[in-house]
Formats: structure tokens, C-alpha cells, sequence
């Protein structure tokens, strides 16, 4: 019981920092996104698993051979009244900062959830009311803007993808086809459910390197998986070009939206971000980089590694926790 | 019959076209006159549309935080809270913004870009 604490420890801390790391600094995630998306998951999970199972072995172990006969006779303290003497501080400290460090995992991703929707809502909204529909198909909108935009506000059956006039302007039809083709992509692959669990992870440890940089990986691979969607019907040519136009549109300092209709509004700052924040500015870098010098695939071998790799980081904090219970 | 989500959008396009503020009385001739004169979009069941039905229509608005009412005068009078511009500058303060949680709400084609790298992807195209 002792070790399996310490065993858990151990690989809370290895998820923690060392293995993100690396992770974060290797060129194959790039050539299979998918397999990278599925270990970084299997990290994030393995690494909260791990963390709170430690605590919570280490402060059941005076009280029981396993975690379930621990589990039980916790219970008949916290239900029963019965005596607490065999624990002592360090054991309570750990089983305290196990049920908190739970907790505030499970109400960070839904405060993440409620204020993710809340915006969405709201932005909505105003889209009903000031883009017009295009006749690119439903869940289109065209909004009134110079600057060339585009993005996608998912929502389920309410999904709504936003081009600007802008990017109407600068694009001719085959890139914008290749752009529409990248932003169904991220909607109908779920990407936000992603976005959604990552960014609540960040929020919850942000002193934590993994959160951060599995944030930043993630928003990067999502981007690459749905370029390779768009990939299987418009050419590389295009996609390139529509990036390449509209990231050097967006650059340029969004003031000169006062130009819009009605004038007296502009849009502050602008689309450079010198900050960078989880959405590093080296993604349409690296993106473009990748269309530009692709390099093949992972070989199926080493995909298969990698996702048995990734099966094993849920398997093996899963059964260090669960496996002496049924055993004994 | 137009959903009410026709209606609003109608009832701000007037609103954000008009100088001052409305009543809803105001409104629904405006909205009849709308489907008589054009091509029937905006309000096309403009005649037997009811005033309660504009009333309905503001105080979603209203609730919206997008019009607002002045009080004391009877009947109310409404008035967009804020132009048709600064509100698509809002959304567009969203979108182009670097909000730390803005990447989970929505996915934008590219994010940011830095300069360097927009100088970089200006020269692959063969600008300047």
C-alpha cells in the first residue's frame, strides 16, 4: 500500500513536468496529430489520476491493506463516528487535499463550461442580429467587417460559421471553400469539447507546466488535423494561400476598422499579440511549415506504440489504485 | 407568422437606422410599412402584427442589454443602447482579441500572428 503511493507519486511528478516537456519540444507530433492529440490527452488524465490517487493512498494507508478496505473504513469514521485515532495529521492533510484537489478540478471544468457558453451565448446573439446569411450554406454568416476573418462559434445544432466581407474580398472561391472546409472540420471533430477540457485544465493548475503546455499543444493540433480535412478535397496550394492571405490581413492593426459603417467605432489593439498567451503565435508558423515540407506519417508501428503508450498511462495508475483491493 | 428572432432583428435594424428613440406603437407601423413597401423580408406579416407582439420583441431585447427604455415617459420610448458599429466591434474585439479564455470559445481560421511572421508569410505570396 506504502508504495503504491509513492509509485503514484512518482508518475504524478513525471507527468507533470519532464514527459510534457519533451513532449512539447518533439517534431512528430506534427506528422500524426491525431496520435499526438490522443497521448496528450492520456497524459492530462493519467497525471490528475495520479496526483489525487497518490494523496489518497498515502493518507488511507494506516486504515487499510487497500484502497477500497481504506475507502470503507473512512466511511464508517465520516458516517459512523467511528474513532480517527489510527490517523494521524499527515494521513487527514493528504486525505483533505485529495478531496479538495477533486473537487476543484470538477468545479473548475464546470465554472470553465458556464463561462465558455455564457460568451457563446452572447455572441450569438448579437450575430442573429448584425450578420447576414451567405450563400455558402446554412450555419454561414457574413459579418460587416474589413478585416479578413474567420471562425467558427460551436454550439451543437447552433454551430455558426463567421466570414468577414473582408475575407470574402480577399479570397477567391477555392481558398474560401478550403477555409469553410477547415471550420466544419473543427466543428464537426468536436474540437471544442477539446478546447473546452484543456482549457479548464489550465485553469485549475496554472502553475503546473503541463496544463499550459498542453494547452498550447492541443490549440496547435486541432489547427493541423483540420487542415488535413481540408487537405483531402482543396489543394495544398490553396490552403497555403488562403493561410498566408489571411494571416498577413490580420495583422495588420484592426484601427483601420473605423472605416466601418456608421464610423465612430473601432476595434481596439489589434490581431498582433505580443503576449502570445495559450495561443502561440509560432501555430500558423509551424502550420505553414508543415504544408510547405511535409513529412510523411509516423510509420502504423510507431502509431501503434504511441497509443499503446497512451492505453498504458491510464492502465497502469488505474490498476495501481484498484488491483490490491480485488487481489486481497 | 415571423419568429421572433426575425422580429428582433427587424425592430434593431430600425432602431439602429432611426435617430431617436420609438415607441412601440411607432415600431409596428414602421414594421408594416416595411412589408408593404419592400419585399416582404423584414416584416412580412407586418398588417395584423400587434403591438403586445413588439412589446414582447423589446423586452427581449431589453433583457439582451441591446435597447433600453425611458422612463417616465408614457407610452415608453426605446432606444438602441449602442450602434450597429460598436456592437460589431465588440464581436470583432472577441474574436481578433487575445482573451486567455477566448481560444475555448471560438476557433478562428488563424490566431494571432506575430509581425515577423506576417512579414515572412506577406513575402511567400510575393507582396512587397
Amino acid at each position: 500500500m506504502f508504495w503504491t503511493s509513492y509509485l503514484l507519486a512518482v508518475l504524478a511528478l513525471i507527468l507533470a513536468w519532464p514527459v510534457p516537456v519533451l513532449l512539447s519540444r518533439a517534431q512528430w507530433p506534427a506528422r500524426s496529430p491525431f496520435t499526438a492529440m490522443v497521448l496528450w490527452q492520456a497524459i492530462a488524465l493519467a497525471g490528475g489520476l495520479s496526483m489525487i490517487g497518490a494523496m489518497l493512498v498515502y493518507g488511507l494507508e494506516p486504515i487499510g491493506d487497500n484502497l477500497i478496505a481504506g475507502l470503507r473504513s473512512l466511511a464508517g469514521m465520516v458516517f459512523n463516528n467511528e474513532p480517527t485515532t489510527a490517523l494521524g495529521f499527515w494521513h487527514l492533510f493528504a486525505l483533505s487535499a485529495a478531496a479538495l484537489l477533486t473537487a476543484h478540478l470538477v468545479f473548475t471544468l464546470l465554472l470553465t463550461y458556464y463561462k465558455i457558453e455564457r460568451q457563446r451565448r452572447r455572441h450569438r446573439e448579437l450575430l442573429a442580429l448584425l450578420a447576414s446569411p451567405s450563400d455558402d450554406g446554412p450555419g454561414t454568416v457574413v459579418i460587416n467587417h474589413e478585416s479578413p476573418v474567420a471562425y467558427c462559434l460551436p454550439g451543437g445544432a447552433r454551430s455558426v460559421t463567421v466570414l468577414s466581407d473582408g475575407l470574402m474580398a480577399a479570397l477567391d472561391p477555392a481558398e474560401l471553400r478550403a477555409v469553410l472546409i477547415h471550420e466544419n472540420a473543427h466543428l464537426s471533430q468536436r474540437h471544442d469539447l477539446l478546447l473546452w477540457a484543456f482549457a479548464a485544465w489550465r485553469q485549475a493548475l496554472p502553475w503546473f507546466p503541463t496544463t499550459r503546455l498542453a494547452q498550447t499543444a492541443v490549440n496547435s493540433l486541432i489547427e493541423m488535423l483540420a487542415d488535413d480535412v481540408a487537405l483531402r478535397t482543396e489543394s495544398k496550394g490553396t490552403l497555403i494561400k488562403a493561410i498566408a492571405i489571411v494571416a498577413s490581413g490580420s495583422s495588420q492593426p484592426a484601427v483601420s476598422a473605423a472605416a466601418l459603417k456608421g464610423g465612430g467605432a473601432v476595434v481596439e489593439g489589434s490581431g498582433v499579440s505580443a503576449t502570445g498567451g495559450a495561443d502561440s503565435p509560432r501555430t500558423t508558423a509551424s502550420r505553414v511549415s508543415r504544408l510547405l515540407s511535409p513529412q510523411p506519417p509516423l510509420t502504423k508501428g510507431l502509431r501503434v506504440l504511441v497509443l499503446a503508450a497512451s492505453a498504458m498511462l491510464l492502465a497502469v495508475p488505474t490498476a495501481l489504485l484498484i488491483v490490491p483491493g480485488l487481489l486481497g | 407568422m415571423a419568429s421572433l428572432g426575425e422580429l428582433e432583428r427587424a425592430v434593431m435594424d430600425l432602431l439602429w437606422a432611426g435617430q431617436e428613440a420609438a415607441t412601440a406603437n411607432t415600431l409596428r407601423d414602421l414594421l408594416a410599412q416595411d412589408s408593404e413597401a419592400g419585399d416582404g423580408t423584414a416584416g412580412h406579416q407586418g398588417k395584423d402584427l400587434a403591438v403586445t407582439t413588439v412589446l414582447t420583441v423589446l423586452s427581449r431585447l431589453e433583457k439582451k442589454g441591446l435597447v433600453e427604455r425611458e422612463r417616465g415617459t408614457r407610452p415608453h420610448r426605446y432606444q438602441a443602447v449602442s450602434s450597429r458599429a460598436d456592437h460589431t466591434a465588440e464581436l470583432m474585439h472577441e474574436v481578433l482579441g487575445s482573451a486567455p479564455d477566448r481560444e475555448a470559445v471560438l476557433a478562428r481560421f488563424i490566431g494571432s500572428v506575430s509581425e515577423s511572421e506576417a512579414a515572412t508569410l506577406r513575402k511567400l505570396l510575393g507582396y512587397n
